[in-house]
């Protein structure tokens, strides 16, 4: 016998046929909800709203983490604000030059609902490389002047607890905290639905005003509003497409689901009413 | 403080006993419970728009309590221990205003500071009370206007023995308290009543460690915001009484200008923040004080920024601070509080309560959470680095002493000329000009417009300050008495 439970998110943008609610529990920060799910596996939300599955998270974790280290030369120490699950610290742990990840994710629950309901997602978290700082993603980068390569804000919501981590004050701390050839990948949201065109903007417009070099590129996630993510690249020197080390980037022998080094030039050409948001946003 | 008692919230549950009776409206108000507006309901949801109900039996009438609005008086009195309590409905501003019309006619002197608020300067208009300032010093690094002192208070009231009566303001919008106690006995031993404006001081009554309040220090009347730190709707308020004023009385001046329709909604806010405010406010207010001191620290280590405290307390013009107050010193980097205002809100989406010459203040209070903190005081460190400018080498002050001629009232009612501000120095004003916030007057009727104060309020205008209180709402023209 079997149930067909839906999971509807935000204004019915997106359903996922559940299987069975697995975990719920309110931390300090917000709720957390894990389904198993007939298409997508585990399916975990914060506050309702979908954060990943274990089926596409690997386009997410790539796509962050990919696309700046094929373009900076030599990354040493990461920053990844948010990043509780820890899909991205496992992404980058497969990088032997890189000597040092920070993650800075306030909820210490979340991290650790993560380790044990996804083991291979978060298993980032148990390389020696990697240390985890339990507080505010604003209050951390307060002091740190020219301290990373590349900073990942992995934060989930801007309407939620980390709704600091989308704003100027944010991305000014960012750019001082990276050093003067710095990367900054960030969470640019799903510009498909009316109302998200707004924070897409000004999202843009903030990051736009900080940055030398701001460009968004995109991919396609299943679980993701409309199914249709973007991202974020600023940075202080590194072009994403001039400075793109492909062939270098080759010889890692990395495997990879999503990202290819084909897929990194195709990903920063949008649809016209992408290019026409964020040409207005830069007026 | 009966605790047991304070579990009660006699209106709320009124209101509430009200609802589930399904009484048929043929009274006011038309709405019908929202049924004849429906978009009201849409805007303010059905719970709130059924709330909003008129005075009836069962829900007592506040013009005359004598049941379940009487109640939550008492309770309030007992909470806040005075000896009587009146929820009040046209904000602080009325409360304020219904001190001074209680202790004062036509013709009486009563001793204040200058740095009031606009409202105390309109009370004197009203009854005609002559003011007796007691001009405050300001401080020489920050440029604020600082606490009336307590022998600069002594000397008025040897000098008009008649006075009817001292006003003190506790604390001032930033944090600084005079010496109430000892300036209280002072004025009762010579028969003058002692009037608190507590615009900014609900909390005193309830947290830990705070400056003493009006009703322990034995004021005759306390104007409490309670919206302002207590929580409840904004516009609702308290107005205190000690034990030798005559409540009836005092009703009945509050009758003269109050509404004979007061909201039920802000008087039910009045209750249920009584409520939990005696239940809870010692916990909440000292995990407000625990938050801004943190904001306090992280502020101070941003270079240029000075957010003030205690270190201010220097026994005269300074007797204690109210560290729930978070303000900064804004001059060290260049900019005005008014500048570093307009900044947050433009371009960090952070609205704070006021930015003046010098400072600004980020009202913090049981509603705060420490990620809205970290992003306050991110972007001050933002704004540091980006908007800095060569640190200001003497301190702007919003105040500039005026020179009184004459009591409010007459001015305020003379026949008068309206002139471009230039054309007005050496004139009589006719009118009050002010910043807002604060809202405390740069000018007020009958006084003469100063050079200086022309140079002010240029100033001030450059910097984008909203100026109020002229005829003229672009405040080029001020009204001067006719010579």
């Amino acid at each position: 016998m079997s149930y067909n439970l839906w999971l509807h998110t935000d204004d019915d943008k997106s359903s996922f046929n559940v299987d069975r609610q697995i975990f719920s529990a309110q931390t300090d920060y917000q709720r957390v909800d894990i389904y198993e799910s007939k298409q997508y596996g585990r399916i975990l939300t914060l506050d309702g709203d979908v954060l990943f599955s274990s089926q596409d998270e690997f386009v997410y974790n790539e796509m962050a983490v990919h696309v700046p280290m094929a373009v900076h030369p030599h990354v040493k120490k990461v920053l990844i604000i948010g990043g509780g699950d820890g899909g991205v610290a496992s992404e980058l742990i497969s990088y032997p030059e890189i000597t040092q990840i920070d993650i800075v994710e306030p909820d210490e629950e979340f991290v650790n609902i993560c380790r044990e309901y996804f083991p291979e997602t978060s298993r980032g978290f148990r390389d020696s490389r990697v240390h985890i700082y339990h507080m505010d993603g604003l209050r951390f980068l307060r002091r740190k002047m020219g301290e990373y390569d590349l900073i990942i804000n992995d934060s989930t919501d801007p309407f939620g607890y980390t709704e600091g981590l989308f704003t100027k004050e944010f991305y000014g701390s960012c750019y001082h905290a990276l050093k003067e050839d710095g990367i900054m990948i960030y969470q640019h949201g799903s510009p498909f639905f009316d109302e998200d065109e707004t924070a897409f903007q000004s999202m843009h417009r903030r990051v736009y005003r900080v940055f030398p070099i701001c460009r968004v590129y995109q991919a396609h996630i299943p679980t993701c509003p409309a199914g249709y993510w973007t991202f974020g690249f600023a940075s202080k020197k590194y072009h994403p497409l001039n400075d793109f080390h492909s062939a270098e980037w080759n010889a890692r022998n990395l495997k990879t689901w999503y990202y290819t080094t084909n897929l990194h030039l195709g990903s920063f050409l949008l649809p016209r009413y992408v290019e026409d948001l964020l040409i207005t946003a830069e007026r | 403080m009966d605790i047991k008692r304070q579990h009660s919230a006699p209106l709320v549950e009124a209101l509430e006993d009200f609802r589930r009776k399904r009484v048929v409206p043929f009274d006011v108000p038309g709405h019908k419970r929202g049924r004849g507006n429906p978009e009201l309901i849409k805007l303010l949801g059905q719970t709130c728009v059924s709330l909003d109900v008129n005075s009836m039996k069962p829900l007592d009438n506040l013009c005359s309590p004598v049941s379940v609005i009487r109640e939550a008086e008492e309770l309030t009195a007992d909470a806040f221990g005075a000896s009587h309590a009146f929820f009040m409905v046209g904000g602080t501003t009325s409360s304020v205003q219904s001190m001074v019309l209680s202790v004062c006619k036509a013709g009486d002197e009563i001793i204040l500071p200058r740095n009031v608020h606009k409202s105390v300067i309109n009370a004197m208009i009203l009854c005609g009370a002559i003011p007796i300032y007691v001009q405050p010093a300001i401080h020489s690094e920050i440029g604020i206007a600082l606490a009336m002192e307590y022998e600069a208070v002594k000397k008025e009231i040897l000098a008009h023995p008649r006075a009817k009566a001292v006003l003190i303001n506790n604390p001032t919008y930033y944090g600084i308290c005079s010496d109430l106690k000892r300036i209280t006995d002072l004025a009762h031993a010579h028969g003058m009543k002692v009037l608190v404006d507590e615009a900014h001081g609900t909390h005193l009554y309830f947290g830990e460690n705070l400056p003493m309040s009006g009703m322990a220090a034995g004021a005759d009347m306390a104007s409490v915001s309670m919206h302002k730190s207590g929580g409840s709707l904004t516009q609702s308020s308290i107005l205190l009484l000690g034990p030798h004023m005559d409540a009836g009385y005092v009703r009945q001046i509050i009758n003269l200008t109050q509404t004979t329709s007061a909201s039920y909604l802000l008087m039910a806010s009045l209750d249920l923040s009584r409520r939990n405010l005696a239940l809870h406010g010692k916990e909440a207010f000292a995990k407000v004080v625990q938050m801004t001191e943190y904001a306090r620290d992280e502020i101070n280590s941003i270079d240029g920024l000075y957010a003030y405290g205690k270190e201010l307390i220097n026994g005269t013009t300074v007797v204690d601070f109210d560290t729930t107050k978070l303000l900064t010193y804004t001059q060290g980097i260049g900019l005005t509080g008014i500048e570093v205002y307009d900044l947050l809100r433009d371009e960090y989406d952070i609205q704070i309560e006021f930015g003046d010459m010098g400072s600004i203040l980020a009202y913090i209070s049981i509603g705060d959470r420490m990620q809205d903190l970290e992003r306050l005081v991110g972007a001050l460190e933002d704004i540091t680095r980006h908007n800095r400018k060569p640190a200001f080498g003497q301190p702007i002050s919003d105040f500039v002493a005026p020179e009184v001629v004459c009591s409010p009232q007459m001015p305020f009612y003379a026949e008068f000329e309206s002139l471009p501000l230039d054309e007005t120095i050496g004139r009589i004003s006719s009118e009050s000009l002010m910043c807002y916030p604060p809202g405390i007057p740069m000018l007020a009727p009958g006084e003469r417009v100063t050079n200086d104060l022309i140079d002010h309020i240029r100033f001030a205008k450059e910097k984008g300050c909203s100026l109020q209180g002229t005829a003229d709402p672009n405040t080029e023209y001020l009204r001067v008495m006719k010579e």
